[in-house]
């Protein structure tokens, strides 16, 4: 389970500060907010702006384009799904509507006691041993139904 | 004895255990006390024998697979022993499905170890660097030209002729840019050779800095393949320890480096424009063109672009091998294809063929049809602004002319095989439904002609006004097609239209369709 710092101004003034001298570096900054709290806390934004000499508008433009970057953190645990043709094929869909059930969530939420999120993502390359999905970091090929109800169960640990 | 066993670190053997079997193997050993050491690989490719682990013997790496962490012990003992074992393959290199292969570019993946530039060039690698250095940019570009290498993206633009106009373009800085944001659904070969052989991308790109005169080149790989980065990182600061990128590249005047960037999730930025605009930390909204990113590229400076196989290529033709890649393929499709086989499929993975080898045969004959044992129903071709094509189409050459005539393309490679229980109408909405989520909204086609495309594919299903509805989707996709700058409004009508085209008896209300097939 990924730990994460709580938002705070001056760690995310120092995260900023370590990259600014990048050529085009407000995506690079925005990930690695993300790796230090969970998300992109609203208050970075003004922060990175004034940092890079941009507008608000075009760091807000940039970090809600994205779908990586979350808005908010997620649960402890997030489980993501390929949802792309090649799992589709192997008989994904089936899968995700067993874990959709099994957590009692759609797809693209967080459980209510904030344990677990399920995501879709597209495509993880492993698609020649779909259908595929990751826990945490943690890459799962020739998932089948026992494969989903233990990866389940683990995120809801 | 001591016995050297190499396992893949390939994220696709990760993903089905190759790390518990490593683990496994340790404690055997160490049980067992025989003196064992594992060099991590990259992978084969053959993924339907992952976990494949081999052992080094004095005819050559005996493989086994696909190896449980439970098949540890005894795999090591017939690995002792050299004896029997269900799971025993042979010798790698003789596995038919190897052996069928012309493998140019992933030569080393699975060979080597990817964080060894000494492994790397007791295996043929750098040659081309070493032979570039002494022929300066003309005859590179000469060497590149000849050897008809094409854009292995999916676009297919003579690489020689991009790289050709970037060196002549005066400027103060130019970029080398890597798109490594494989995001096609069934391809996985960037991927592949990002984690299994590294050196070979960097090299590519080293080669092209010295032939169009940039110094700098950028890496921009998608987040969803967290092994990558890391492999492609460690190579670069190995690449740099040795001498092969910084100031003095191979000892010579050229001065070349490289940085990984990372995606975030959008689809759109495996789009050429829209990756720069990415890299630049902008929105990934697709350019207009011209200016080609070869005049005007990342921060308005000249910039080659190309993809991960197509810098993959340049070494073995740097070496020497521009006549030699030249002679394989048909027509103007030259040289080789990591094609990689995916999706419900009996033997999936990376297979390196010259062009010109048929869909069938890959799909049959290597692949040997479905895992599920049901017939194939359809294949999609160059990921999800593919076309779907059916088994009358399969005598179809793989070439990038032979499937534009048949209203489909080959993208970056991937076959993705689809059995009878596919719902085509489904697939048809899926395609209108990605392009609706990953549309950067530039072009007003592609970003509202996909909703509608969504909206109206659902009408059918529900066998409102079908024929009325099929006319309104096509004059959308025609819509699409001819007005969208970029390939993801511009190419979305591929799958729609094929699976429409070919497939017709599924576009209808589903209780009719169901009972048909009784």
């Amino acid at each position: 389970m990924p730990v994460y710092e709580p938002w705070d101004a001056a760690r995310g003034a120092q995260i900023i500060a370590e990259h600014t001298t990048l050529e085009g570096a407000t995506l690079v900054i925005l990930h690695a907010l993300q790796e230090a709290f969970g998300y992109v806390p609203e208050p970075a934004v003004p922060m990175i702006a004034s940092a890079l000499n941009l507008s608000r508008a075009e760091v807000y433009g940039v970090f809600t384009f994205y779908h990586d970057f979350r808005h908010q953190p997620a649960g402890r645990h997030v489980l993501k799904l390929c949802r792309a043709e090649a799992c589709q094929a192997a008989g994904g869909d089936a899968l995700a509507a067993r874990a959709e059930a099994k957590l009692g969530i759609a797809i693209g939420n967080t459980t209510a006691d904030e344990r677990v999120t399920l995501e879709p993502i597209y495509c993880l390359g492993l698609c020649a041993t779909a259908p595929s999905a990751m826990l945490d970091g943690r890459l799962v090929g020739r998932l089948d139904e026992a494969r989903i109800d233990a990866l389940v169960a683990e995120a809801q640990r | 004895m001591n016995l050297r066993i190499f396992v893949s670190r390939d994220a696709g053997a990760v993903a089905v255990g190759a790390d518990e079997v490593a683990l496994a193997l340790e404690q055997a050993a160490g049980k067992r006390g025989v003196d064992m050491e594992i060099v991590r690989t990259g992978s084969r490719g053959l993924y339907w024998l992952e976990p494949m682990i081999e052992v080094a013997t004095p005819k050559g790496r005996v493989a086994f697979g696909p190896v449980t962490a439970a098949d540890a012990a005894s795999v090591l003992e017939a690995m002792i022993s050299d004896g029997a074992h269900p799971l025993r393959l042979g010798i790698a290199d003789e596995i038919p499905w190897l052996k069928r292969q012309t493998r140019l570019t992933c030569a080393r993946c699975g060979v080597i170890d990817p964080r060894s530039v000494e492994d790397y060039r007791a295996h043929d690698g750098y040659k081309g660097l070493e032979r570039a250095l002494t022929l300066g940019s003309e005859a590179i570009l000469a060497d590149v030209t000849a050897s008809g290498l094409r854009g292995r993206g999916g676009a297919g633009f003579p690489t020689g002729i991009k790289w050709k106009t970037v060196a002549q373009t005066s400027a103060d800085q130019k970029y080398i840019v890597c798109n490594a944001d494989e995001g096609d659904s069934g391809t996985f070969a960037d991927r592949m050779i990002m984690e299994g052989d590294p050196f070979v991308v960097i090299e590519g790109m080293t080669i092209a800095g010295i032939a169009v005169g940039a110094a700098k080149g950028y890496i921009y790989i998608r987040s969803e393949y967290p092994h990558a980065i890391v492999a492609m990182n460690a190579a670069i600061a190995a690449a740099r320890r040795a001498g092969y990128l910084g100031a003095r590249v191979g000892g010579s005047a050229h001065s070349f480096d490289l940085e990984v960037r990372v995606g975030a999730g959008a689809y759109v930025c495996g789009e050429e424009t829209s990756l720069l605009e990415s890299l630049e930390g902008r929105r990934g909204i697709v350019r207009a063109k011209p200016p080609l990113p070869a005049h005007k590229g990342l921060f308005g400076k000249p910039t080659v672009i190309n993809n991960v196989l197509s810098f993959a290529a340049i070494p073995f033709i740097l070496a020497g091998g521009a006549k030699a890649y030249a002679d394989f393929g048909i027509g103007r499709s030259r040289g080789t294809m990591p094609i990689q086989l995916a999706g419900n499929i009996k033997r999936g993975g990376l297979f390196e063929v010259a062009f010109g080898i048929t869909l069938g045969e890959l799909v049959d004959d290597v692949g040997g049809g479905t895992f599920t044992g049901r017939p194939v129903r359809a294949v999609q071709v160059g990921g999800p602004l593919g076309a779907y094509f059916p088994r009358e189409l399969f005598d179809t050459p793989f070439d990038y002319e032979a499937f534009t005539a048949r209203d489909g393309l080959i993208g970056h490679g991937g076959i993705v095989v689809f059995d009878d229980s596919v719902d085509m109408a489904k697939q048809a909405r899926f395609a209108m439904e990605f392009c609706a989520i990953e549309s950067c909204g530039k072009c007003t086609p592609c970003r509202i002609g996909s909703t509608r495309g969504v909206e109206t594919i659902d009408k059918i299903r529900a066998g409102e006004r079908v024929p009325e509805n099929i006319a309104v989707v096509e004059d959308l996709c025609n819509t699409m097609k001819f007005g969208s700058l970029c390939a993801l409004g511009g190419f979305t009508p591929y799958p729609v239209m094929s699976a429409l085209k070919h497939f017709r008896e599924d576009f209808g209300p589903a209780p009719a369709r169901l009972q048909a097939a009784e």
